[in-house]
């Protein structure tokens, strides 16, 4: 008597799947946030010939967590089963933290960063010199706070510290 | 920089019609000036006056190293002789360089430093802003990134000429000495050029620009309490490879670990 044993393979993961997947991959830097709090995994595909195409974009152009972000992305699909992969960095449409989730904006609070307001004019709109408006403290909730610098620990970042309850903290840039 | 650049190039049909030689130069004399900028700016950390200021001019020298790594790259790739970012970026001698001389000039003090990233960074703020309607797809993507990150540096720069320059009598004289000094490299980057005219509609003529660009630094300048110079001389020549004796010292300290160990990564 034969018994015919037929090799049993996962099935492959669907494309729904793998988003979810690449979309929680955390931050290397503000690693609360997922990519997809972040709004930086824009798109996941499954080509014809069976390649998973990814696409991210950057925070900012010169934004060191880049090729991280993706290498990170690389070892998630790969450990979900994917051999045919292509993980592409494009710069347009270009990312504006209008695009980050509630969720993400409600975490960042909780680990202590001040989430972006919502996105300026662009460069050429004329505005008064000098305006800045104010961050609400992460710790104690107070707009009484002031901006120490324009540029924190990251470039997504700037510097302030609360008046009120006398902690700095982290702002994320409304870009 | 040693990851995968980041670009958004596609050779496609449209490109036949375009002269490859001209926005080869574009995109060169666009990506040396940020990489030399960056490369100048990067001398201020650990020098700065504040640790903020530290952390503000390395955050600001990184966001230009990331434009300047999109620019060369594609320089690179529309030249076709193989050379990547780092092959332009560190094997290049100073006649092959197409910066303006504005941007490799010697740091000076920090109100020096200052009244070059004000008029750099309104200059950035027009070009960009003009490139976002270039018809090439990889600068105008690069424009509508990096139009954001320059806003954010004109500003930074802004506050700084305010508070100097409508400061103490001694950071008044320093901030109106510093734009005297750096006034001379201004015209340079307005000059016309055969590579702008040779790309209508990709390049973006900086004299289309001028009378914003000098609306914007005046109107900053006027509030600082400062007077715009009227310079005696005028720098040329950056954009064909003409260059001040500064660069030829700054570019043995960028050039100097990837020339010393070729190939070295990480």
């Amino acid at each position: 008597m034969t018994i015919t044993v037929e090799a049993v393979r996962p099935a492959p993961p669907t494309v729904e799947q793998l988003r979810d997947i690449a979309g929680s991959v955390p931050d290397p830097e503000i690693p609360v946030l997922t990519l997809r709090d972040l709004g930086i995994l824009r798109d996941v595909q499954i080509t014809a010939d069976g390649t998973v195409d990814v696409t991210l974009t950057p925070t900012y152009t010169g934004c060191p967590a880049t090729a991280v972000i993706a290498a990170d992305v690389e070892t998630a699909l790969r450990a979900a089963g994917v051999d045919r992969l292509l993980v592409r960095t494009v710069l347009s449409p270009a990312w504006t933290t209008d695009w980050m989730s509630h969720e993400g904006r409600r975490k960042l609070v909780d680990y202590g960063i001040a989430p972006p307001g919502a996105c300026r004019p662009a460069a050429a709109a004329p505005r008064p010199i000098g305006l800045t408006l104010s961050a609400r403290c992460p710790r104690c909730g107070s707009t009484n706070t002031r901006e120490i610098s324009r540029f924190g620990s990251t470039p997504c970042k700037s510097l302030w510290s609360c008046l009120a309850c006398a902690e700095p903290f982290d702002s994320f840039k409304a870009i | 920089m040693t990851s995968p650049p980041v670009s958004n190039s596609r050779l496609d049909t449209d490109r036949q019609a375009v002269d490859q030689t001209a926005l080869t130069g574009y995109a060169l004399g666009l990506g040396d000036d940020v990489l030399i900028l960056a490369q100048r700016l990067g001398e201020w950390i650990t020098r700065a006056p504040q640790i903020e200021e530290d952390i503000a001019l390395g955050n600001i020298a990184l966001d230009l190293l990331g434009q300047a790594r999109t620019l060369l790259s594609y320089a690179g790739e529309l030249e076709g002789a193989g050379r990547d970012e780092d092959d332009l970026a560190f094997l290049r001698d100073e006649r092959e360089f197409r910066n303006l001389h504005l941007v490799e000039i010697e740091n000076g003090d920090f109100a020096v430093t200052m009244a070059r990233q004000l008029i750099f960074s309104a200059y950035q703020c027009e070009l960009y802003s003009a490139l976002l309607t270039s018809t090439d797809p990889t600068l105008s993507a690069l424009a509508g990134k990096a139009v954001k990150e320059v806003d954010y540096h004109r500003d930074h720069a802004t506050q700084w000429v305010l508070r100097l320059g409508d400061g103490t009598p001694e950071s008044h004289d320093r901030m109106q000495a510093a734009l005297d000094l750096i006034w001379p490299y201004v015209e340079e980057i307005f000059d016309s050029s055969d590579i702008v005219a040779a790309l209508p509609g990709i390049a973006a003529d900086p004299a289309a620009f001028r009378a914003a660009w000098t609306a914007y630094v005046e109107n900053v300048i006027g509030e600082a309490t400062l007077t715009r110079p009227t310079p005696k001389w005028r720098s040329r020549g950056g954009r064909t490879g003409y260059h001040s004796e500064h660069l030829g010292h700054l570019l043995p300290t960028m050039q100097n670990l990837h020339r010393s160990h070729p190939g070295a990564t990480w």
